[in-house]
């Protein structure tokens, strides 16, 4: 039977990272994700895993390159202005192909901001977490269920393409309790091999002649060739784009949300539907890489506008739907930040005031 | 003829047919033949991982034998720990600059330090930044030209040199800090011992090494081989004196 528990955001992440192997963390105190670091502290000794708290977010996502690099399966988190700080580290493990798996549980921004969520830092997130252009997959969870979910599955993302992998949530889900059902433990003998498979890349030591390194890099074109070999790589990911469509067989009217945004978005399109009103929900579940086609694919004819729900001043998304839509459905934006939430209140106005326009 | 006899032989710690891209009489080169023989020697040369700043240690990463990564720079102490933490038995060293150890770096260098990570320190002071082209370093000596201090480091603007031995040995953590120098046989051999202390004591769970290493940049510095050896003993060992500040028993 599957286990069923009551659990913190921030908690069900770090124990999801467990069950799925990790047995480094390396982070720095920054509200609201402090459980996670606190819980690894207890944590990881239960299980012959090492916690280190840094002496800076720069530290800590330095410890988890190293860390990575020897094959173990390794996590970090922070928040948003931390999260600043990972662009030099998550661009080096990027560079050097390394497998982890960090979070950004976002609050308001930009600079210090607020302690409370927000969703600010999607552009950072998807388009430049680090200097080189280098791309990410980027998981935005909705619920405590599947911040789990997506933890324990990021860590496989991140061995398959040996390239970092980022879950964003924000401090309501970081914060919010729920009942989850936790993914199975994996064994030692399983953590084990799992650290093997990267044995053939693994910066431990090896005989001088057998010299492994970090490096993909190095004289003459061995960049670009880096780099063209990850861009083929990011085609890849097509098939990993994920997207919840909610009510969008004869949607008219389309609120477009990730993360909480789309939860508080979800009960709205209920609500519109009681009305009377067609109005369905596209909820990117991979922020990167975006469901393009998904709005590259809404019939104009049939969908008479969209609806931009963020918890960012200035939208953020908004530009990658318009990059899909290319100006043949009309979007709206329906946003806060600062750490200030949406409520229902403000996205049915935000949703009365598009049908207004369309309808 | 009589059969001669092997006197000395290249350290299996150097990759064979390797070339290092370091200047003509730079003591880097020196450095990394040292850390190679001291890897050998105490029979560690498989479990060698090296955790590379970011400077002119960079023309050194083909040329020494062993695993390496390149941290971003100053991170090394930072990138050490998670190395180590997670593969207790390599034989962990960071080989950092002055710019990267002392200035980027020190916050990552100084925590790595007061944790007691068990691993070894190699920092080389040559008193300035070499892969740059010669900018003024943390190290830079009252009065000594850099292209960032044209008129040479002042007090006043530039503050003094600073002493990363003994900055380091205001830590209970540490269990070996030294500073030496490449610059006569002897000295090359009681590095080369230095060194060889610290990976036995890292190889034994013992905890955290520095060896700072004061050497010369010809190139920046603007003189011959010879003559910044003369410069370093006269100016660079005055201001950074070699010695045991602690050891191990
Ligand atoms: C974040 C960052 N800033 C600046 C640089 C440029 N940079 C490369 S090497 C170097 C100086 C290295 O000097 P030092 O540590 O003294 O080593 P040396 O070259 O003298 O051996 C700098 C500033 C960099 N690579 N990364
Ligand atoms: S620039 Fe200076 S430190 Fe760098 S290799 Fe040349 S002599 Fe050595």
């Amino acid at each position: 039977m599957a286990e069923r528990v009551f659990m913190k955001g921030c908690e069900a992440i770090a124990e999801a990272a467990t069950r799925a192997g990790c047995r480094f963390f390396a982070g720095y105190p920054i509200t609201p994700q402090n459980e996670i670091p606190e819980y690894f502290a207890r944590r990881m000794p239960e299980v012959g895993g090492t916690f280190v708290q840094g002496e800076s977010e720069v530290a800590s996502v330095n410890m988890l390159y190293g860390a990575a690099l020897t094959g173990i399966r390794a996590m970090s988190s922070s928040s948003s202005c931390g999260i600043s700080l990972y662009s030099e580290g998550v661009s080096y493990m990027a560079a050097a192909r390394v497998p982890a798996v960090y979070v950004n549980v976002q609050r308001g921004g930009p600079g210090i901001g607020a302690i409370q969520p927000a969703q600010q830092d999607y552009n950072q997130a998807t388009k430049a977490s680090g200097n080189g252009g280098f791309k990410m997959i980027v998981l935005a969870p909705a619920t405590v269920q599947e911040c789990v979910d997506m933890v324990y599955e990021a860590f496989d993302l991140a061995a398959r393409d040996e390239n970092p992998v980022l879950v964003l949530t924000d401090g309501v889900m970081g914060t919010m309790m729920e009942p989850v059902v936790l993914p199975p433990m994996k064994s030692d003998e399983e953590v084990a091999a799992l650290r093997e498979a990267f044995a053939h890349r693994a910066v431990i030591g090896h005989k001088p002649l057998d010299q492994h390194t970090g490096e993909p890099g190095g004289i003459g074109d061995g960049w670009e060739k880096h780099n063209i070999e990850t861009a083929e790589m990011y085609k890849t990911w097509d098939k990993d784009v994920r997207v919840e469509e909610f009510m969008m067989d004869d949607a008219e009217i389309v609120l477009a949300a990730y993360g909480i945004s789309a939860r508080i978005s979800k009960v709205i399109v209920k609500q519109l539907r009681k009305e009377g009103i067609k109005a369905g929900m596209i909820r990117p579940i991979t922020v990167s890489p975006f469901p393009y086609d998904t709005f590259a694919n809404l019939d104009p004819s049939k969908v008479k506008g969209i609806l931009d729900v963020e918890m960012s001043i200035p939208a953020q998304m908004r530009f990658d739907i318009d990059h899909a839509v290319c100006g043949r459905i009309p979007v709206m934006e329906c946003l806060r930040s600062g750490g200030q939430l949406l409520t229902n209140d403000q996205v049915l106005a935000g949703a009365r005031e598009l049908i207004k326009e369309v309808l | 003829m009589s059969e001669m006899k092997k006197v000395y032989e290249r350290t299996k710690g150097i990759k064979p047919g390797a070339v290092s891209g370091f200047c003509p009489g730079c003591m880097h080169s020196t450095v990394h033949k040292l850390i190679g023989e001291a890897a050998e020697n105490v029979g560690a040369l498989d479990k060698l991982v090296r955790v590379e700043g970011v400077g002119c240690c960079g023309l050194g990463q083909l040329y020494v034998s062993g695993d390496w990564l390149i941290a971003a720079h100053g991170r090394a102490g930072a990138v050490a720990t998670g190395v180590k933490r997670s593969s207790p038995d390599s034989l962990v060293y960071t080989y950092q600059g002055d710019g990267d150890l002392a200035a980027i770096g020190l916050a990552e260098t100084l925590s790595a330090a007061n944790r007691g990570e068990n691993i070894t320190v190699i920092f080389v002071n040559n008193g300035i930044y070499g892969m740059t082209g010669g900018q003024m370093a943390p190290t830079t000596l009252l009065g000594m030209k850099a292209t960032t201090a044209p008129k040479g480091r002042v007090a006043e603007e530039h503050g003094y040199p600073m002493h990363v031995c003994e900055i380091i040995n205001q830590l209970t953590a540490p269990k070996m800090i030294v500073r030496t120098t490449v610059d006569t046989p002897q000295n090359v051999m009681k590095t080369r011992k230095y060194i060889e202390k610290a990976f036995k004591m890292q190889l034994e769970g013992k905890g955290y090494a520095l060896i700072e290493i004061v050497t010369t940049c010809p190139t920046n510095w603007g003189l011959g081989t010879l003559e910044s050896i003369d410069f370093m003993r006269e100016h660079m060992l005055k201001e950074f004196p070699v010695g045991e500040f602690r050891m191990p028993e």
